[in-house]
């Protein structure tokens, strides 16, 4: 009877493995457990690429819409106000509002400003779109991020990956209702624009090009219903949805069908009462996504900063709607570069199939070391199985995903425990016949077979930190399942065989019998 | 229980000369099928799209080709049996991209006719994602490869190193070769097996490397041959045992596992005979042929162990305060 310092270890891991296995074995509700892969569970996976150049014409429009507001407070003239993707140009009729001119240019940083005498052309600077292209991508991560979570969808993943793509993953997205409803939420733009109503061209609406209206400042847009129905706006909208603070469903109280109330911030109210003020009369019209929704008359100054979206929407409509413009807009819209949906069938099927298979496997490996090897085979066996306990708790405690290929990731390092007591038990059995004691042989056994055990699995890390460093999702999980898994057997393997070695070693040497011990009889 | 007992020296060097002409073989065989047949990249790799579809009854496959070649989107689609008679897999190169047109109900419309069905699984893979795979994949194989040569190289001798990669790329080429002939597609975890194999290979090889390593020190013989004959020997119960029990792992995964990981664990089992074969019949000849000279090895060794025994016993002394 030796007790070692080996024993503690292979107590303490095992009643830490067992302990902190048990969430993910039995999924209960506490405590840190293994998340299935997408693969096995189910659910939608996206990768999408946010289109950037998007981001920075709407920074241009955003910044005419506010020099618009502050020349128009200033009371400095101004003609041929245009802005097109790149660039915002106008013409200063009166030279003694060039410095007040520049003045509220220079008010947003990182502007280029080209004056031509009474010309300006002003552009964004490189740092500026660097930024702007940064900006949307953290504002889409985060906007998606909030939309899904008002959803309601079960503990979706949203993450940056790479320059300018983003990782959606949503498990347990069962239906393909239920999977276009959340592409739809994840679509929208939800972009908000309040645009004046050009009084002067309202009878060209349908007869004007586009590139005509452009001419004048305009921009012709369609409506939400019925596309023939066309309306010629002010390009530069008054105020857009960056403004906005909440949005609620409601419902009107003429027809009783849903609305949508929203809230704009301080500045946005502000500006909203000024122009109401000086615009009594004219058409206001509510713009989303492109798509004129409305163009009520402005009878009265609108104070308080609040307005309404009507529109012929379903509760649910309305409901994602609102979902969406609280979250804010999409600076950028994304288009989907890869997509992956697995049907939860699919995952059941996998998972049952793969875990028969493994555990048959498990119990095959078992019976045969118990009976190659005698009892030193039921010592690998424990160690083997208390393995399999720390590879899934500490699994559970990394947060790690569990994918297909990391099952089969989890197949091999058991196999490579089970390598690591062949090599062991072959030494000692070597050492046996070459006329040692038992229990030298117990121990130069373990010493001879360190080398081979300890270089074999230091380069299956290295393989498996390639992997991990250039691989994608189910690769990745591959490898950590695989380090952690050679590194629980390790501790496994050969500390936790040795305890076990040390414990009965007085009995193994008053017995003498190898054939019982290590399956193997001495000649 | 015990199988190769006795303290027999088998001459596994008697045939280096066929068994690396067989190498050869294998290895020129896998070179051809890739060249002429290539191999079937999956969308992970190619980018386009997937859909796995269900019917309620057999799968009419012919009826289901079709209805596809109508419709321009699918023109040159591929209709595959999956699994069992009554599901397919379906692969064409056209995309959607947008979030909210889906090729699926389009595929939903186009298939109405062919029967009652279910679509499982829609994968859908842009260009560019399966461009940045494929550069990460060959990335991936080539960091490992030069840090493993950089390890043993340091662990044991350069000698050792080249060996281990020269038998490593058999086994791949020869695992890639199999992936060819059976027509299986390249994904993720196909890579993922490529590279089981590289790390199963290499652990098989380190073994008896290792077994000649602790040979040369104590050997009788200083003539390599012997000694990796010998080493061969001693290691062969681990072997036999080992790949036994992965083999039959992977047999059972192939067999039990379900039709996704079909591709995979086929892949493995390859690759496992050939790591295995490989690691006694390539591996260890190629450290005959590189010259390898046991004596100096041996010397450099023993004046290493000479030092630190040295050092040992000043501590010894040290300790004692007789220093």
């Amino acid at each position: 009877m030796q007790i070692t310092y080996r024993l503690y270890v292979l107590i303490f891991v095992s009643i830490f493995g067992i302990f902190l296995s048990i969430p993910s074995l039995f999924s209960l509700n506490w405590g840190a457990k293994i998340n299935l892969g997408l693969d096995l569970q189910g659910g939608l996976h996206m990768l999408l690429g946010v289109q950037t150049q998007e981001a920075l014409k709407s920074k241009v429009k955003s910044i005419a819409s506010s020099f618009n507001y502050s020349f128009d407070k200033e009371k400095i003239v101004i003609n041929n106000f245009k802005s097109d993707d790149e660039s915002i140009s106008f013409e200063v009729l009166d030279e003694n509002d060039y410095a007040k001119v520049k003045e509220i240019i220079n008010e947003i940083k990182d502007l280029q400003i080209e004056q031509n005498s009474s010309f300006f052309k002003i552009t964004l600077s490189e740092k500026l779109k660097n930024e702007t292209s940064k900006f949307a991508i953290e504002q889409a991560v985060e906007t998606i991020r909030n939309r899904l979570d008002l959803f309601g969808l079960s503990e979706p993943t949203v993450a940056k990956q790479g320059e300018d793509n983003i990782l959606v993953e949503i498990p347990g997205v069962k239906s393909a209702e239920d999977e276009q409803r959340a592409k739809d939420l994840i679509a929208k733009a939800a972009h908000l624009q309040l645009m004046e109503v050009d009084k002067n061209k309202a009878d060209q609406a349908n007869t004007l090009t586009n590139a005509q209206a452009a001419k004048f400042g305009d921009i012709i847009l369609p409506d939400v219903k019925d596309s023939n129905i066309k309306y010629v706006l002010k390009d530069i909208p008054v105020l857009d949805g960056s403004m906005l603070v909440d949005a609620k469903v409601g419902f009107s109280q003429q027809n009783n069908q849903p609305v949508i109330n929203f809230t704009l911030n301080a500045q946005g109210a502000k500006i909203f009462a000024d122009f109401t003020a000086k615009k009594i009369g004219y058409q206001l019209a509510i713009v989303l996504d492109g798509k004129v929704y409305s163009a009520p008359r402005i009878n009265e100054r609108i104070g308080g900063g609040s307005g309404q979206i009507s529109g012929n929407f379903t509760v649910e409509e309305a409901h994602d709607l609102a979902i969406a413009l609280r979250s804010g807009a999409l600076l950028a819209p994304v288009k989907v570069l890869e997509k992956r949906s697995v049907g939860p069938s699919l995952g059941a099927d996998s998972i049952k199939q793969s875990l028969s298979a493994l555990i048959g496997v498990f119990v095959m490996i078992v019976l045969f070391m118990g009976f190659y090897y005698g009892i030193s085979g039921i010592f690998a066996n424990i160690a083997l199985i208390s393995n399999v306990f720390l590879l899934i708790s500490i699994m559970a405690l990394f947060g790690a995903t569990l994918t297909l290929p990391g099952m089969a990731g989890i197949v091999l390092t058991v196999g490579m425990a089970v390598d690591a007591n062949v090599i062991i038990n072959e030494r000692i059995r070597e050492m046996i016949r070459d006329g040692h004691s038992l229990k030298d042989a117990i121990n130069d056994g373990y010493k001879n077979a360190m080398s081979a055990i300890l270089d074999s699995n230091l380069t299956t890390l290295i393989t498996s930190a390639a992997l991990y460093a250039y691989g994608t999702g189910a690769i990745k999980g591959f490898a950590v399942t695989m380090s952690i898994g050679i590194v629980a057997s390790m501790i496994t393997a050969i500390i936790g065989t040795h305890a076990l070695f040390d414990l009965f070693l007085g009995k193994i040497q008053s017995s003498n019998n190898t054939k019982l011990w290590f399956g193997y009889r001495r000649n | 229980m015990q199988v190769f007992d006795k303290k027999i020296v088998y001459n596994f060097m008697k045939l280096r000369f066929a068994s690396i002409g067989l190498s050869f073989i294998l290895v020129l065989g896998s070179i051809v099928l890739l060249l002429t047949k290539g191999l079937n990249y999956g969308i992970d790799f190619s980018g386009g799209t997937l859909a796995q579809v269900k019917y309620n009854n057999n799968a009419p496959i012919e009826e289901i080709r079709n209805a596809l070649d109508v419709n321009e989107l699918f023109k040159g689609a591929s209709v595959t049996e999956f699994g069992d008679k009554t599901e397919v897999v379906i692969r064409f190169a056209a995309i959607s991209d947008t979030l909210s047109n889906d090729i699926a109900d389009v595929l939903k419309q186009t298939l109405s006719k062919t029967g009652e069905f279910e679509i499982r699984r829609v994968d859908i893979v842009g260009p560019k994602v399966g461009g940045e795979l494929r550069q990460k994949g060959l990335m991936a194989v080539l960091v490992s490869f030069a840090l493993i040569l950089l390890y043993i190289a340091i662990r044991f001798e350069w000698r050792f190193a080249m060996a281990a990669i020269i038998s490593e790329i058999h086994d791949i080429v020869i695992v890639m070769g199999a992936i060819s002939l059976f027509s299986i597609d390249v994904n993720l975890d196909t890579l993922a097996a490529v590279l089981t194999v590289l790390g199963y290979s290499l652990n098989d090889t380190i073994i008896i490397f290792d077994r000649i390593r602790e040979n040369i020190k104590s050997s009788k013989s200083i003539k390599m041959h012997d000694i990796i004959n010998e080493s061969v020997s001693s290691t062969l119960s681990r072997t036999t045992l080992t790949s036994g029990t992965t083999l039959f792992t992977v047999l059972i995964l192939y067999y039990f596992g379900g039709e996704i990981i079909h591709g995979f664990s086929l892949a493995l089992i390859v690759g496992v005979i050939a790591g295995t074969l490989s690691s006694i019949f390539v591996a260890s000849p190629l450290l005959m042929w590189f010259n390898f000279s046991v004596e100096n090895y041996r010397n450099k060794e023993l004046s290493k162990q000479k030092a630190r025994e040295e050092k040992e016993k000043m501590r010894l002394l040290y300790e004692k305060g007789q220093v």
